[in-house]
């Protein structure tokens, strides 16, 4: 039974990621009314994480904990998408700091939520009862992410010339790192061996369609890939990750055993 | 440092149905840009533990509202049509509820 | 939270006695209306001080409840568990939400968000003190539950009845929110209490920071709190600083017990003649000195405040910009 567990950390590590990420905007929004909804998107990821690495802790068994598996596995051991991991900025090394920017989060959101409205429609399927309840419940709210960061792709690119700018700069940015989408880790071709997660490869079609859809309406360009094709899925991260790992887990780890 | 904020983002009303069967209930209003976005900031503003099914926005602007001063000749006109309630009436008894 | 020192006058305040010079025959229709504990709405006529002293109260209540994000949204980032990461995220939001309820409030008295982030901005309008104050241990965001929502709470209470229809509506629907604050802070420091020592001191630790500043809150003592008696007298305040103060400390100290800390005032012991518990003095000085700008985080709460609003201008600009294209088009299709 390791296969499918490795798979539902790469959801769960997906998750709690970037639930971590968005929830750095808390306080900080661009108008109070888009505070309050990027807090729930980061609830809604913060309760998918929860779900996922229970799932994992109970099939592991022993004295496995979501919070264990959250809170003490190093960043080699995270699961997630590198996309995931980035800080909200360009193109800079782990300890460089910069302003966030609002359109780096947006596509963000919008590439990643693109992706799993469709794995979550298909894991409604998994041979894994508790992976397909999961999954019906995530859909409806990434379906709200989605719709959320699409709506806001494009108006920043068919706003301004400074959002269009750097809503540009961002899709170029990012949009190598959902490379990483379409190739298949050994724990994915295992779950999907065993029925308990779908083909990414077969959701292509659809993801393109749906993002160049929203980048033509938001009068954006897609860029064309070259380079090197992250591999945070199978844990080589960038090194934006143990940084952010380091800030989540830090207080957690200082108290083992402690309960909160 | 100071930049005009939202100067230019309309202040809207939001509604809410709190369960279907209901009425739309004025709960509160927020700014957007525009009537799409205005929705779904209502949903994450006002509808965060379950109050609603649905939603209406309206501009507030679009909102006419009377004049406190009229309150006198437009609603103190009813008070004496008491014939108007059921109460009014009296039913014998042994008719039952009616 | 997180009303308390509403009446720390600033500089709108100063010009409230202005004397208005409004017909009298509205003037007593009002005060006919205060008297009959009815509610005032919008477009009622009402006195100019009336309605500054509520623009001020209600924009000051809404800056805290923004500002008021900060020293908690501190630790969501380093929560220790997910489920605490939750709550807190959802409790903070709730602060803006707050603080979002309360602008639009505060707009129905004819003056926009934009003017009163100007006032906060600018350094002109005032927030809650309390959130100058740094949160130093994770047990901070638990004390800040109990204590500081558990003081806003006592304040905000009273409010769901404030003469002032939009303001009364707001708080009914804010206390509703609220009261899961309170109990989700006290629970977090419950665990933290059965569990291991340094638990124990982080806890111990933030109560002792926090406690007399959460006394400090409710403002000064009634006797130097120059726009309490205007403010019961029109229905904006309903009860004194003390009062609150004295009601917040007797429901307070048997919590504490429960909890197994020690609130840091060895003057702190049951009067059984006035049915109260006495307390120590109040560092005043301190207060003020915060209020006035000089506590420990006034500056970084305040410019964290604006750069957020700085940096999201372009956002809000998009926006708007698309949303003024749209109905180019549209009108360009109807035409």
């Amino acid at each position: 039974m390791s296969t499918p567990i490795d798979y539902l950390l790469h959801l769960a590590d997906n998750a709690v990621v970037l639930g971590q990420r968005n929830a750095e905007w808390c306080g900080h929004g661009p108008i109070l009314e888009e505070d309050m909804a990027l807090a729930n998107v980061s609830l809604d990821l913060i309760g998918q994480a929860r779900l996922l690495y229970q799932r994992a802790a109970e099939l592991m068994g022993g004295d496995a904990t979501e919070d264990k598996l959250a809170y003490f596995r190093g960043p080699h051991e995270f699961r997630n998408y590198t996309l995931l991991e980035l800080p909200h900025h360009g193109a800079l090394v782990g300890y460089a700091a910069a302003d966030r920017d609002y359109a780096t989060t947006i596509v963000r959101n919008f590439l990643y939520s693109a992706l799993m409205v469709h794995v979550w429609d298909g894991l409604q399927q998994s041979a894994d009862p508790a992976l397909a309840a999961i999954a019906a419940k995530s859909l409806k709210e990434t379906s709200y992410h989605l719709h959320h960061s699409r709506d806001w792709l494009v108006r920043m690119g068919d706003g301004t010339e400074e959002s269009h700018a750097r809503a540009q700069a961002a899709v170029n940015h990012l949009m190598p790192y959902t490379e990483e989408f379409w190739t298949t880790s050994p724990a994915e071709g295992a779950a999907v061996a065993a029925k308990v997660a779908i083909d990414v490869w077969a959701l292509r079609p659809a993801w393109d369609a749906l993002v160049n859809d929203a980048l033509a309406e938001a009068t954006l360009t897609r860029p064309n890939f070259h380079g090197y094709i992250t591999e945070g899925k199978i844990g080589l991260h960038s090194e934006h990750l143990s940084y952010l790992l380091g800030e989540m887990q830090g207080l957690a780890r200082a108290h083992p055993g402690a309960t909160w | 440092m100071n930049t005009p904020a939202l100067k230019d983002w309309p202040l809207w009303e939001v509604f809410v149905r709190s369960k279907q069967g209901l009425e739309h209930k004025h709960c509160g209003s927020l700014h957007a840009a525009d009537a799409a976005q205005a929705l779904h900031m209502a949903r994450d503003v006002y509808t965060r533990r379950q109050e609603g099914v649905s939603i209406w926005v309206v501009p507030s602007v679009a909102i006419t509202a009377s004049n406190p001063d009229d309150k006198g000749e437009l609603f103190d006109p009813a008070a004496d049509k008491i014939y108007r309630h059921p109460t009014f009436y009296e039913i014998p008894e042994e008719v039952g509820h009616m | 939270m997180y009303t308390q020192a509403m009446d720390i006058p600033d500089d709108s305040g100063k010009k409230l006695a202005a004397v208005s010079n409004a017909p009298s025959e509205q003037e007593a229709a009002f005060e006919a209306r205060i008297d009959a504990d009815g509610r005032i709405e919008p477009q009622d006529w009402m006195p100019e001080a009336y309605r500054k002293t509520l623009v001020r109260q209600i924009s000051q209540h809404a800056h805290s409840e923004i500002v008021g994000m900060l020293p908690e949204g501190n630790w969501i980032s380093r929560a220790p568990s997910l489920k605490r990461k939750a709550i807190l995220i959802a409790k903070v939001q709730d602060e803006g939400g707050h603080g979002l309820y309360l602008y639009s409030a505060a707009e129905t008295l004819g003056t926009s968000r934009d003017q009163m982030l100007e006032g906060l901005h600018s350094g002109k309008a005032k927030y809650s003190s309390i959130f100058n104050y740094p949160t130093l241990n994770w047990a901070d965001v638990g004390v800040i539950g109990w204590l500081v929502d558990g003081a806003a709470i006592m304040n905000q209470v009273p409010l769901c009845r404030c003469s002032y229809g939009p303001y009364a509506r707001a708080m009914v629907r804010v206390c509703k929110e609220e009261s899961f604050h309170q109990r989700q802070g006290y629970e977090a420091l419950l665990v933290m209490m059965k569990g291991t020592d340094e638990q124990r001191a982080m806890v111990q630790d933030a109560v002792n920071r926090y406690w007399w500043k959460c006394l400090a809150m409710f403002g000064p003592p009634d006797a130097d709190s120059p726009h309490s008696a205007q403010g019961m007298r029109w229905g904006i305040k309903r009860i004194s600083n003390d009062d609150l103060r004295q009601k917040f400390i007797d429901a307070t100290v048997p919590q504490a017990k429960v909890l197994g800390v020690t609130l840091p005032d060895p003057a702190l012991k049951w009067n059984e003649a006035r049915g109260h518990y006495d307390y120590g003095q109040i560092d005043w000085a301190e207060f003020w000195n915060t209020v006035e700008g000089n506590g420990p985080c006034n500056k970084e709460r305040l410019a964290t405040r604006v750069k957020a609003h700085n940096d999201g201008q372009w956002v809000r600009d998009a926006a708007q910009a698309y949303a003024r294209k749209q109905k180019e088009r549209a009108l360009k299709e109807a035409a």
